[in-house]
């Protein structure tokens, strides 16, 4: 590793009107590391990698690479000097193979006609060094994420070749997959190149990272060496000051039984999950855990009545609930808030407002509206409460950052006042910020009585406020964990068993 | 003027402009173009006649908005006015009272719209498939109910619907603003309005918060069959016949294109009605005036179309953005880079 950095900012500054996107930012990226960019979201981060790929144009200071002063105009002219870029939705083109996303726009030519046959050649070659051997003549779609992000990454190194920076690769990869990209992310930075990489999850800052630098509301707050950073150390750099549920373990009761309150018996439906028992107390948390597509979702989906259940039944205080559709699971009492937040949960045009009354107003029916006092009320009332920034409650959804989408999204069932609330990953993709205040909800709202069933992949989450957990693997509920087996490695211990060599897939 | 008046005004700036540019052009090539006179204690004139062939237009863009709210469109509307028209006039021609004839086209133009609902609602058809199917069907359907000839009647209780008049305005007027005004009340007093647009811009997560998304798109689809209904009651009562190939041809374009000038996007979500009813009496100045100008008929649907491509140019997003970066930057950029992940 050269002392001497590749890419080196010195003093970057861009404004925004009404805001100072980035003020006096130093950053400097060595060839042959991986450098992870942190900070919530806001902090500048998207800014600082846009100004290095020409999608914005910076207002003053230097970005200097190889020696060089350079200013890229635009995302091509920063490929040709070496800078490329591989975003969290990957950005090519699911109906073209392969080959041809590899190679789009310089298509190797044999008679002014395309040579499929030499592209789709190279296309293998290139992919086989980062240990891929797929068939690159298929379309794009029909590969998993984690492929396209490597064939992204692929493309961006073979047009680039110095600096690659990696925004968010593996916010929608599962653990099998995210230990993929980061094999080749190793062995890219073993040939030299300069990585950047933004992530949210801080276990992977320390997995793969040498140095890290953080930015918070657009200035620099530091850069250290990852082997002299402590995790909490990192945290209160992000967020200014030190965050109490990192360390904290779970501190409410876990003896006593509560009373139940839904009671599942049977329950499943071909082809999507195996019939299940479960019990849900008055204001409980039961944690799910599993791999991704071990049935996790699909419990919540049946439970919800999107996949309507085909056996057994369902009760709340001993009398049996109906539910085949979503609208008789709110009718029932229940909330969801999925996973997927833009396909599944926001309405992006609608204002705040309109995003946290709707679940409300459509259990009304539309002959009965919330007065506009009633909808102003109960909207700055939550947007209070969750503390949902947003310059106002008329601003479409869309333009709030995940983690206030994700509030907004909450507010809507809480607005509906659920006797059950569903939370699938309701911490994915959000800063750490908001990610530490939907943990304190979930335990208020237990604390008020109402009954949790928590989705996630975060363990330690699980952990720190679920009283039992239920342990999914191949469409079906295996294990059940309470009281003191409840710990990240017994966790573990139930995914793995007897999985052998389905874990992964 | 409060304020609510001046930011409508503002909202519609572009379709005022548009609309006025057209009157004044009218009445330079056509002196007299904006009298107004009384004869028979109803009014006469350019303008009234612009409101009151424009009605049909102007019903279909009503139900047309709430479709396309829905990130719907129904093409079939023209066809339901041909079936709806030769409903009523078969009716009366049959002896049959005035009211149960209209109430029978009514109820026909619903069932139409009821069907289409279905037909994306249940069974997932794209709109615009689905509705295709009417559309070529409805004109099939109207033909069997005339038995294939144009099918005149002399019932004054019918013809009232297309020239009488009340209050010194033609009925076709006070048909299209009375609904307008209708359902514009019903979908913004109640919620109906907002769960139309929260289906629109993501019909899946509006099924999840507990909208009932099938039931409302029915319902959309039936309103703009009632709409085609009463279009097609005006448009036979008009000429005191229903004619199976021609009534309402091609309206399911202008009534589409009424929406699109209008401010609705085609990709669902906001809509607005007062819009739409303003894009279709911009459709009929612009084929008013036409045809008062004198210019070869051959002529005409080329200067429509050159009216309306520069009413959609202005209104793009395009020069939009145009104009915002030659005035500077807006507040916009910024929060977009804010949620940003």
């Amino acid at each position: 590793m050269s002392s001497e950095p590749m890419l080196r900012v010195e003093n970057l500054t861009k404004r925004f009107p009404g805001a100072l996107a980035l003020d006096a930012v130093d950053f400097s990226l060595k060839a042959g590391e991986v450098h992870a960019l942190l900070g919530e979201n806001g902090a500048g981060k998207s800014t600082l990698i846009k100004c290095l790929t020409g999608a914005y144009r910076r207002d003053s200071g230097e970005i200097v690479l190889d020696g060089q002063p350079v200013d890229p105009r635009d995302t091509f002219d920063a490929q040709k000097l070496g800078i490329g870029t591989v975003y969290q939705e990957v950005n090519l083109l699911p109906n073209l193979t392969v080959a041809e996303n590899l190679f789009m726009g310089r298509q190797p030519l044999r008679f002014g006609m395309v040579d499929t046959r030499s592209m789709n050649r190279d296309a293998r070659q290139m992919l086989a060094q980062y240990g891929l051997e797929i068939d690159v003549a298929r379309e794009l779609s029909a590969y998993s994420v984690a492929v396209q992000q490597i064939v992204a990454i692929a493309r961006a190194v073979d047009l680039s070749g110095k600096v690659l920076i990696l925004d968010e690769p593996t916010a929608s990869l599962d653990a099998h997959e995210v230990r993929m990209v980061f094999d080749i992310v190793r062995s890219l930075r073993e040939k030299g190149l300069g990585i950047i990489f933004i992530t949210h999850f801080l276990d992977q800052v320390f997995e793969i990272s040498d140095r890290l630098t953080v930015l918070r509301n657009g200035r620099l707050v530091g850069t250290r060496a990852i082997a002299e950073t402590e995790r909490l150390d990192l945290v209160t750099m992000m967020l200014g000051h030190e965050l109490s549920q990192e360390t904290r373990e779970h501190a409410a009761e876990r003896g006593g039984k509560p009373e139940t309150r839904f009671r599942f018996r049977g329950f499943g439906r071909a082809r999507s999950i195996a019939p299940f028992d479960l019990d849900i107390g008055r204001g409980e948390v039961v944690g799910m855990a599993g791999l991704l597509g071990s049935g996790r979702t699909e419990t919540a989906e049946v439970i919800f009545g999107i996949r309507p259940h085909d056996s057994g039944s369902a009760e709340m205080d001993g009398a049996p609930l109906a539910l085949t559709s979503p609208r008789k699971a709110i009718a029932a009492g229940i909330g969801f808030c999925p996973e997927d937040r833009k396909t599944d949960g926001i309405v992006g045009d609608l204002s705040v407002r309109e995003n946290i009354i709707l679940a409300l107003q459509a259990r009304r029916g539309w002959a009965r509206p919330l007065s506009a006092r009633e909808q102003n009320t109960l909207a700055d009332r939550f947007i209070k409460a969750l503390d949902i920034r947003t310059s106002d409650r008329e601003k479409p959804i869309k333009l709030l950052s995940g983690g206030n989408q994700q509030k907004a999204i909450l507010a809507r069932w809480l607005a509906t006042e659920p006797q059950l609330l569903i939370l699938d990953e309701p911490t994915r993709g959000i800063d750490v910020g908001a990610h530490a205040e939907i943990i304190r909800l979930i335990e208020d709202l237990c604390a008020e009585g109402m009954s949790l069933l928590v989705i996630s992949s975060e363990l330690e989450e699980l952990v720190a406020y679920a009283r039992r957990i239920v342990v999914l693997r191949d469409r079906a509920h295996v294990t059940e964990l309470g009281g003191a087996e409840i710990d990240t490695d017994s966790i573990v211990r139930a995914i793995a068993a007897d999985a052998g060599t389905e874990i992964g897939t | 003027m409060n304020a609510e008046t001046l930011g409508a005004v503002r909202r519609f700036l572009p379709q005022i402009v548009a609309l006025f540019a057209i009157l004044a052009i009218n009445t330079a090539v056509f002196p007299g173009f904006l009298d107004i006179t009384v004869q028979n204690d109803r009014f006469y004139g350019s303008l009234i006649d612009i409101l009151n062939r424009g009605a049909p237009v102007a019903l279909l863009a009503i139900g047309m908005t709430l479709v396309i709210a829905t990130k719907g469109i129904d093409l079939s509307v023209g066809a339901v006015m041909a079936i709806c028209g030769a409903v009523a006039a078969s009716g009366v021609a049959g002896g049959g009272s005035v009211a149960m004839a209209v109430t029978t086209a009514l109820v026909v133009g619903v069932a139409c719209g009821a069907w289409n609902g279905m037909l994306v609602a249940m069974l997932g058809i794209q709109p615009i498939v689905a509705t295709l199917i009417l559309m070529v069907a409805g004109r099939g359907i109207a033909q069997l109910i005339t038995e294939g000839v144009i099918l005149t009647f002399n019932n004054e209780g019918l013809a009232f619907f297309g020239s009488g008049s009340i209050f010194a305005l033609p009925v076709p007027v006070l048909l299209w603003i009375g609904m307008g005004v209708l359902v514009a009340f019903v979908v913004r007093r109640t919620a109906l309005g907002l769960l139309i647009e929260a289906i629109g811009v993501n019909r899946r997560a509006a099924t999840l918060s507990g909208v009932n998304s099938h039931v409302l798109l029915i319902t959309v689809y039936m309103i703009s069959g009632l709409c085609a209904a009463i279009a097609g009651v005006i448009a036979a009562a008009d000429i005191r016949g229903a004619d199976a190939n021609n009534a309402g041809l091609w309206l399911e374009l202008d009534a589409i294109l009424a929406v699109v000038i209008g401010g609705t996007s085609l990709l669902g979500g906001r809509f607005t009605l007062l819009g739409s009813l303003i894009g279709a009496m911009i459709i009929q100045s612009i084929n008013t005036g036409i045809l008062s100008s004198g210019f070869p008929p051959e002529f005409n649907l080329i200067i429509k179309a050159v009216i309306i491509l520069l009413i959609l140019v202005i209104q793009s997003p395009a020069l939009r953005t145009f104009v915002v970066f030659w005035r500077g930057p807006k507040e916009e950029v910024f929060d977009k880079e804010q949620s940003a992940p």
